[in-house]
Formats: C-alpha cells, structure tokens, sequence
C-alpha cells in the first residue's frame, strides 16, 4: 500500500469517520458530518496539490 | 411560576472523582470503552474498531513508535500522542513493534496514523468525560 492517494483517503475516512460519530448524536446527522469533513479531506489535498504543482520544492 | 422544559435532562452517570479517573483510565486503555460504560454504544463500537485500526495501519506503514526522549521535544510530544492510543500503544511497546523504518516511503504516513489515533483517542476521553458529567 504505497498509494499515497489511497493513503490520503484511509486517513480521511477514519479521522471524519471518529470525528463525526463524536460531534453528533444523530446517526443521519452523523453521516452527514463525516461526509462533510471526508469530501474537505479529500478536495483540499487536491486543490494544494494541484497549487503546489507549479512551485515544486 | 414555573417553566417545563421539552429538552431532556442530561444524566450524571458517573460524577463521583474516583469514578470519573477510572473512567478515564478505562476509556484511555481501551479506546470507546468509557462510551460503552455510560451506555453509548453506537460511540463506543465505532472509536474501539477506528482508533485501533488506524494504529494498527500505522504500525504496516513502518510507522515508529516514539521513544520519550525530551531533548528532541518534537520526538517527546510524538511519544506522548503514541501514548495516548492506550492498549495498541501498550501491545505495540510490549511486542517491541513500532521501531519504524526510515527508509519505507510510507513512513512519515505511518507515524502520521500512529500519532493521530493517539490525539483522537484523546478527544475520545474528553468526550468520556463529559458525558459522565452529563454535559453532553
């Protein structure tokens, strides 16, 4: 495993995962926080990386 | 004249301070296990399978478990967030896992995982905590 996409998306999956159980109390609210924080997760690695492209360090 | 209020009150399980340290010790050793004792299991089951699983993730990325060493504060605190994971910190020192290999490419991701289990199963206890002393 040395995606380091896949890696990016375990990692956002677990952390949005523990903590949207841990902000609300409603499972469908649950849900929708951690979906929230998933999708953040994943588009602004995205956007930084795509920003970062021309400027390599 | 009095007013009825339509939320519902917040139940003190647990407010005496004997039981609120060992609260914590439990929720620290085991990662949801204070949830499950004030009755959250929907919380406890999810942090007990997420905490460990990203530790675990972290240790088959040749993540490191970090020694206490306070000269290096960075490698200090990382030591301190490895801690605060609990059993699978506890399991991982005791089966002398965890020693990292720098040269993995996967081993700042793996330090990553180990180090933010450690933080969450903290945020995990404050939670505990609170909803011992019925805030939440």
């Amino acid at each position: 495993m040395t995606s380091h996409f896949l890696l990016l998306v375990v990692f956002s999956f677990f952390v949005s995962l523990v903590f949207g159980v841990l902000l609300r109390d409603d499972p469908r609210q649950q849900f929708r926080t951690g979906a929230l924080m998933f999708g953040g997760f994943i588009a602004t690695a995205l956007v930084l990386g795509w920003l970062m492209f021309p400027f390599p360090l | 004249m009095t007013t009825k209020s339509t939320a519902a009150e917040p139940t003190r399980v647990a407010a005496e301070p004997g039981t609120l340290v060992l609260l914590c010790l439990v929720a620290w050793l085991v990662p949801g296990a204070g949830h499950l004792w004030m009755g959250r299991r929907q919380k406890g089951i999810v942090f007990l399978l997420a905490v460990p699983a990203m530790f675990a993730i972290g240790l088959l990325l040749h993540g490191r478990v970090f020694p206490f060493e306070f000269s290096e504060p960075l490698v200090g605190l990382a030591a301190v967030a490895n801690l605060l994971a609990g059993a699978p910190w506890v399991l991982a020192r005791l089966l002398d896992t965890g020693s990292g290999m720098v040269t993995a490419v996967t081993y700042e991701y793996g330090n990553c995982f180990l180090i933010v289990s450690g933080l969450l199963n903290f945020l995990v206890i404050l939670d505990a905590y609170d909803v011992a002393l019925g805030r939440k």
